[in-house]
């Protein structure tokens, strides 16, 4: 171990303060512990057991998870998984394209612009989103009287309109993740491919896509990961008429459905974080992989 | 709202200012550019006059619908709280919200809870960070995964855990002091159960910005100047180490502020009522006024945000410049 030796070295200040350095690292450690850790593994604890109500005894049992992966559960997994994928899709092509535009213009006022609002517009969504398209596209919305939508068949409060107002928090975050990638791509690179004969889209297919791909590809998955996980802009638009997990777990717990069903609440949550966990370890190495390209 | 969104990076995750400026000059733009880019001998003039007109036509078009969608919703909410049909253009709605019934409380609840967010969530992760810097790297791993697993948990799975730990009190601890505990945790003045689910979901910023923040100013190296001309352990945290870390410290804060002012999830299935819960409360009845009041929480968040990149920007150039604890103090 590298701190012995150095404290084998660097005599009597450097012992002493070994330990007190790790005790200021207590709090934070005890904190998460009690107020992450309990929380999730009562959650995980209350996915898998079942207790009686009348003798008090508890058992391990699958029946809530099982539950969790039927019927109108089932729907809004899978409902919340293609909103996700779609919406990730959409919003990371749009997201390249927007930041190629950004990244090769010669104005440094509008990249420095663009780049700041994408910062801001990604951190951006909830409620104050919802009620801003609300008053936009909704059923007495502006432009919706303006442009007679309604007669046109379009409804804000469903999956395409949940689409449409997710993509306003999701392109930006693309656009951030994007950028600096896009940035990698060095000039010199396009000019080899150009000078020995290659087209334009030879260059993309064999040179620029490939250099590309881990940073699209974890953009693509910390998308979904964000629409998976968003909860109030869905709340506070479409209630409960698009089937997505987190609306069902929210009505769940607050009781709109039979008793009982908390524990599958709680599986659904596993579930979720089963789904988040699988993105996020696709996600990390892949951003760890793009950074190569970016020095 | 950030935490909605749950893995969003920080919006300094890529402050303008870091961004490569030499080489970014496209092939066919390259021409006009100030960059001097040798430029092969090879390329047909008249090819480079074609490239240079297409992308100028497709990057403007771009932008412009980029910019519709972006800033559409923004004018029109802005139109549909000012223009009522059959009355025409009044600002009722924006005077009226001083009066509304639960704003002022909602608001000063919300803005209670994200001071007492800041405070504990940069009371733990500051000496933690400090302390794996200078004297625990083995630690390292383990206080940076803490910190960043809350991004795997999406906040609705994190309320199903709260909200069964919180059933144990009345089911098994009524007969412990534990369960004065419970109850004071959800006070409904000020509901210190939203403080610790607040600062877990902050954790994850407040590490990435004071973790870029001791990165620029070598933190080690700081501290062993300021030990060896005498310094006291409080002193070299609170008087050199935390002024180089003004900027980052400033950014974890507005972050977490503009993550408290727009909770939703879990206040609301929790039962409490801070300001982004207020706003959905009343937009039945007064649709036009939580509009209203959607595009005020949206302009000072941005403004928060806006404010917080400049800050970002700003200790590039404090942290070239070797930073001495004598001239910190001064």
């Amino acid at each position: 171990m590298s701190t012995s030796d150095s404290r084998a070295a660097g005599g009597t200040s450097r012992r002493r303060r070994g330990p007190r350095t790790w005790l200021a690292a207590l709090p934070l450690l005890v904190f998460t512990g009690l107020c992450f850790g309990i929380p999730l593994g009562a959650m995980a604890f209350g996915a898998v057991t079942r207790t009686d109500r009348a003798s008090g005894a508890t058992r391990l049992t699958g029946e809530h998870l099982a539950r969790s992966l039927q019927g109108p559960y089932l729907g809004s997994l899978v409902g919340s998984v293609q909103l996700s994928a779609l919406t990730a899709l959409v919003g990371g092509v749009l997201g390249v394209v927007i930041a190629q535009a950004v990244v090769t213009s010669r104005s440094k006022g509008l990249r420095s612009a663009a780049l700041t609002a994408s910062g801001v517009l990604a951190n951006f969504g909830g409620v104050p989103l919802a009620f801003a398209f609300i008053a936009t596209v909704g059923i007495s919305g502006v432009v919706t009287q303006l442009a007679d939508l309604g007669s046109l068949g379009w409804s804000l409060y469903s999956f395409t309109g949940l689409t449409v107002v997710y993509l306003y928090f999701l392109i930006p975050l693309m656009v951030l993740v994007i950028a600096p990638a896009l940035d990698g791509l060095r000039p010199q690179w396009r000019e080899a491919a150009q000078s020995s004969g290659a087209t334009g889209w030879q260059f993309w297919r064999h040179v620029g896509l490939p250099v590309l791909a881990p940073s699209l590809l974890g953009g693509f998955v910390l998308l979904f990961g964000t629409a998976f996980a968003a909860h109030a802009t869905a709340a506070a638009l479409v209630g409960g008429s698009v089937p997505l997990v987190t609306l069902k777990i929210a009505d769940a717990l607050s009781g709109n459905v039979l008793t009982g069903q908390e524990n599958v609440a709680l599986a659904l949550g596993l579930d979720m974080i089963l789904i988040a966990g699988l993105v996020m370890a696709v996600y990390l190495p892949l951003q760890r992989r793009s950074a190569r390209w970016l020095r | 709202m950030a935490a909605m969104n749950t893995p969003a990076p920080p919006a300094r995750a890529v402050p303008p200012g870091e961004l490569r400026a030499d080489d970014r000059t496209d092939g066919p733009a390259r021409g006009n550019s100030p960059v001097p880019v040798p430029a092969p001998a090879s390329a047909p003039p008249a090819r480079q006059g074609r490239g240079a007109r297409r992308p100028g036509i497709w990057r403007g078009a771009v932008l412009a619908l980029a910019g519709v969608y972006f800033l559409g919703p923004l004018l029109a909410s802005f139109v549909f709280t000012v223009h009522v049909p059959g009355r025409g253009i009044t600002f009722e709605a924006y005077g009226e919200l001083l009066s509304a019934d639960g704003f002022t409380e909602s608001l000063l609840l919300s803005l209670g809870l994200a001071a007492a967010t800041i405070a504990l969530s940069l009371l733990l992760a500051v000496p933690a960070l400090v302390a794996v810097r200078i004297g625990s790297p083995r630690l390292r791993p383990v206080v940076e995964v803490m910190c960043m697993l809350p991004l795997v948990v999406p906040p609705i799975a994190l309320v199903t855990g709260i909200t069964t730990v919180l059933r144990w009190g009345p089911e098994h601890l009524s007969r412990t002091p534990l369960y004065q505990t419970f109850i004071a945790v959800q006070n409904e003045k000020f509901p210190v159960v939203l403080v610790l689910a607040y600062t877990v979901l902050a954790l994850p910023f407040v590490y990435r910005s004071l973790d870029a923040g001791m990165r620029a100013v070598d933190v080690p190296t700081l501290a062993e100047a300021a030990r060896s001309c005498g310094a006291s352990w409080p002193y070299v945290v609170l008087r050199v180490l935390l002024p180089n870390l003004r900027a980052s410290l400033a950014g974890a804060a507005f972050l977490t502020l503009a993550l408290v002012l727009g909770e939703f999830t879990i206040a609301s299935l929790l039962g409490f009522r801070p300001f982004a819960v207020w706003i959905v409360s009343i937009s039945g009845a007064q649709a036009r006024m939580s509009v209203a009041v959607s595009i005020l929480s949206l302009l000072i968040t941005w403004l928060l945000l806006i404010a917080l990149s400049r800050a970002g920007t700003a200790p590039a150039t404090a942290a070239a410049a070797p930073a001495t604890p004598s001239r910190k103090e001064s």
